[in-house]
């Protein structure tokens, strides 16, 4: 607790898992215990895959919504990556509590040079670790899944959370049913207890290392040429259409023309689907 | 939802639901707007209740706000929501019903965006209540923003004005606990004329500006007594000014200092800030954005510092303040932070940008914009995101309906080498695409008008508008058609097309941009998130049949990602079946038949 009895809690995440409904409940169960109860987040872009995180502080009595870096109790992370992004959070003594299922993001996924690596830190767990001690990895969505439903997922990391708080199980559950569709109550709840039992089970320390190592396959291919065969090329414009890099182009006498080979990345595309035969890749 | 209550007088709300819940019980008869993060929950929400009051999206925010001034020229109390950028588009409006006033209270709702988290400017509202005259109220959390609600109306009715409520973000998202108080019916005053007061000829104008002149006088004179500004007496070595959040921040990190909150932003209550002023050793102002306050004092001679320590830029934050006092030596410098090497180098990769979400129906008209090499004058919505990699096909974003008027200018004033195509969103184009439209056809400039229209207003969340048939309450409304629309306007070549077929799609932008004149082009396909979501049975690839050549990764589908098997020095990809809805475009650009339905590929059914 911060000297004016604050508690804060960081729930962070990806667009579409769930953190603000999480959040929700959390504040639903710190009101109904007569606590004061400030909670933060921006709604936005956020949905879109985008990042998402809600602040949550309760306490006799609460100023501002947000939480300062270096002084939350716990952060509750959806994914590792954003475990990561926000660990700085987490006061000295704090717990991370954090579900090992990556979201690789598109934009990981755009170096088109040779053997380029997926963009994703390695190392998060390590690195999460030398900043604070109480680090708490698990598979929420294997819970989740075998509950039968992935999006229960968040329910599932709010039970584990519920493992670091003050507060009772019934003030969990009502709050869930509360704040849950009437249909998916049950479901939640069940989600919430496996979460929660997870976390007692001691899960704590055994946790599965990265297996995301890169392979790097070690062909090493010189600088594609790409040749046209002129009188060949009727103008249907296929390779043109097909080429995922953009690489030719129609000249003003309506034949194909390279544009761009140095953006060739030899899918071999525009020579298998000319029905001419008058593209060659070497 | 989280609005379930242990006692019933106190609930969880958000600023954005605690001014809804204002309006409510001031007995507010008109509430219009137009969505714009982060203000679009305010008339969202108090269309969840039911009462007889009239709420309403209006196609822009300037209609909002003449609906607004009709109603409370009619005696009604009205409220207007709209955030930041759209009292841009309210000014012309605003000016003047500053010199008219009003019959019965109006209450405009501002939101601001200070740190840009989805806006195209952090532009300071306050600065318009100065230049437009009018009272402003900034509330601090959403108890204050009821409260200041019902101040508001009262300043509104007695001073004969309309009246601005400034949020932030930060106020408006975040969740604080709100007694409520009873919901008052609504009532209209019986109408009484007065060209005098309502008809801004010259003549009427020049008096009615008198009239501007004698009521800010007169409220100069209340700023100074009211309840709204408050001085919280503390230490005299420090004393702190400040408003808003910034508020919250300022007692939390100095809780012994003197702080003067202000609640009525505009006009200043100059006398009792130079007592402050006189009452402390040194004098601190806090504000986010702009320094309105500070260079207010500075004009009327007292001294402050304020904006040396407090940046001009982005939002305020705990952290953020603290280290503006460390700064200004009221505390002290922090112990320089440890090096953390490790884990900075493993941060690098952490890069997560918004993206069109998988199946987005605005994906393929952008590819294919950017195969034909279109010069694209993109707008503000969704496809907006279409500007990153791996599309990247939009030339410039501007404001809203930009679009349409900017094609016109790059047409003419370049060139010539590229086709020039405007790209706007169905909302947005009855937001203010539809003169800069009637311009180009008038003028019959050969351009490229895309209308993706996914029957929804999707980047603040899904609103309806009136081309989606149905009101803000959920009730069937009618419907204008944009094909038809653009038809009587005169345009010639009119087509319908459906994104997800992208050889369709490609086949009728080549020949739009080939058209001689002012081509519209309309996509059919409705949102998959919102107002429903949608999904059919997810695609997968079959990894052996994939040769890596990227060409569904130019999609920027974010189910589609990298494996780490390669081939050629390139990755394969795969499918996340729970993100994948199922468009099948994927499958259609995948030239080695690897992308098929999951359900057909026997081996991956148990997924
Ligand atoms: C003047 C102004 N008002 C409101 C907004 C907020 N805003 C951003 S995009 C958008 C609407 C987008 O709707 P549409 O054009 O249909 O595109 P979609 O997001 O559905 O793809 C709105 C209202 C704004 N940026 N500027
Ligand atoms: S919310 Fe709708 S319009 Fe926006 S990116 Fe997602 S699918 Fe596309
Ligand atoms: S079918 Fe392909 S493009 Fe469509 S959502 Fe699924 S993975 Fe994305």
């Amino acid at each position: 607790m911060e000297p004016n009895g604050t508690q804060n809690v960081l729930i962070v995440g990806v667009g579409g898992q769930g953190v603000i409904l999480a959040s929700d409940i959390l504040g639903v169960v710190c009101m109904n215990r007569g606590y004061q109860v400030k909670k933060s987040e921006v709604h936005g872009m956020a949905k879109r895959g985008g990042v998402v995180y809600s602040h949550v502080r309760y306490g006799a009595q609460v100023l501002s919504p947000t939480i300062e870096p270096g002084t939350s109790d716990v952060l509750l992370a959806f994914e590792p990556a954003e475990a990561l992004r926000w660990s700085k959070y987490v006061k000295p003594g704090g717990t991370i509590i954090v579900n090992s299922r990556k979201r690789i993001p598109p934009a990981a996924c755009q170096d088109r040079r040779m053997d380029a690596p997926t963009r994703y830190p390695q190392g998060i767990e390590q690195a999460l670790r030398g900043q604070v001690g109480d680090v708490r990895q698990f598979d929420a969505e294997e819970l989740a899944v075998e509950i039968g439903d992935h999006r229960m997922c968040n329910t599932v990391l709010l039970g584990a959370l519920s493992s670091v708080c003050e507060f009772e199980l019934q003030d969990w559950l009502g709050a869930i049913a509360a704040s849950v569709k009437p249909k998916t109550v049950e479901r939640n709840q069940k989600a919430f207890l496996a979460g929660r039992n997870a976390q007692f089970a001691a899960m704590r320390d055994s946790l599965p290392s990265e297996k995301c190592e890169m392979s790097r396959s070690v062909t090493c291919l010189d600088a594609p040429e790409i040749a046209i065969h002129d009188s060949w090329c009727k103008g249907c414009e296929i390779c043109v259409v097909v080429c995922p890099q953009a690489c030719l182009k129609m000249n003003e006498r309506n034949r194909a023309e390279v544009v761009k080979a140095e953006a060739c990345i030899r899918c071999m595309l525009c020579e298998w689907m000319c029905p001419d035969l008058a593209v060659r890749v070497q | 939802m989280a609005t379930a209550i242990s006692s019933p007088a106190q609930v969880l709300l958000s600023g954005n639901e605690a001014i809804a819940r204002g309006a409510l019980e001031n007995g507010i008869r008109v509430a219009t707007g137009y969505p714009g993060t982060p203000s679009t929950e305010i008339l969202e929400s108090l269309a969840r209740y039911d009462s007889e009051h009239y709420v309403s999206w209006s196609p822009n925010e300037k209609v909002a706000l003449d609906v607004g001034v009709g109603a409370a020229v009619a005696g009604s109390r009205a409220l207007v929501t709209m955030k930041h950028v759209g009292l841009n588009v309210a000014a012309d409006t605003l000016m003047s019903v500053a010199y008219t006033g009003v019959r019965a209270a109006l209450v405009i709702v501002v939101a601001d965006d200070p740190g840009v988290h989805s806006s195209q400017n952090e532009q300071d509202t306050r600065m318009y209540a100065r230049f437009a005259e009018l009272p402003l109220l900034e509330p601090s959390d959403s108890q204050e923003a009821k409260d200041f609600f019902q101040l508001a109306c009262e300043i509104s009715e007695r001073f004969d004005t309309a009246v601005l409520l400034r949020s932030t973000t930060r106020l408006s998202h975040s969740k604080g606990m709100v007694t409520l108080g009873t919901i008052q019916p609504s009532r209209a005053k019986e109408y009484e004329k007065n060209l005098n007061k309502f008809v801004l000829v010259p003549s009427n104008a020049r008096v009615r500006h008198e009239k501007v002149v004698e009521r800010t006088g007169l409220l100069r004179e209340f700023a100074e007594t009211t309840e709204l500004n408050r001085w919280e007496k503390g230490s005299s070595e420090i004393g702190v000014i400040t408003s808003g959040v910034c508020y919250q921040y300022v007692k939390e990190i100095l809780p012994d200092a003197s702080v003067f909150k202000i609640g009525l932003m505009n006009p200043l209550p100059i006398h009792r800030l130079r007592n402050f002023a006189a009452s402390v050793d040194r004098l601190l102002v806090v504000e986010e954005l702009e320094p309105v306050i500070e260079e207010q004092l500075k004009a009327n001679g007292i001294q402050a510092e304020g904006k040396e320590y407090f940046t001009r830029l982005g939002e305020f934050s705990p952290e953020r303040v603290r280290a503006g006092f460390q700064k200004a030596g009221v505390l002290p410098m922090p112990k320089a932070p440890e090096t953390a090497g490790a884990a900075a180098a493993v941060k690098e990769n952490l890069f997560r940008p918004p993206a069109l979400c998988p199946g987005c129906p605005h994906t393929v008209p952008y590819l294919v914009l950017k195969k034909l090499n279109a010069l694209v004058a993109g707008d503000i919505g969704c496809y907006t995101l279409a500007v990153y990699e791996p599309l990247a096909a939009i030339d410039t974003t501007l404001a809203m309906g930009c679009s349409i008027g900017m094609a016109v200018g790059l047409q003419k004033g370049g060139d010539g080498t590229r086709p020039v195509v405007a790209t706007i969103g169905d909302s947005t184009f009855f937001h203010s695409g539809i003169p800069p439209l009637i311009d180009a056809l008038y003028n019959n400039v050969k351009i490229t008008v895309v209308i993706l229209d996914n029957q929804t207003t999707a980047m603040t969340g899904g609103q309806e508008h009136a081309g989606t048939g149905k009101n803000l309450r959920g009730e069937t409304a009618r419907t204008v058609d944009i094909a038809t629309l653009c038809k009587a306007l005169g345009a010639g070549f009119v087509e319908v097309v459906d994104p997800y077929d992208v050889s369709a799609v490609f086949r009728t932008l080549k020949s739009a941009i080939q058209y001689d004149g002012v081509s519209v082009v309309i996509t059919n396909r409705p949102c998959v998130v919102s107002p429903a979501t949608i999904r059919t049975t997810p695609y997968a690839v079959t990894a052996k049949e994939c040769n890596a050549c990227q060409m569904c990764m130019n999609l920027g589908c974010p189910a589609i990602i990298w494996t780490e098997e390669m081939h050629e020095g390139q990755h394969k990809v795969t499918i996340d079946p729970v993100a994948c809805m199922g468009c099948a475009v994927c499958g259609l650009l995948c030239q080695t038949n690897a992308i098929i339905p999951l359900a057909a590929d026997p081996a991956r059914r148990t997924v």
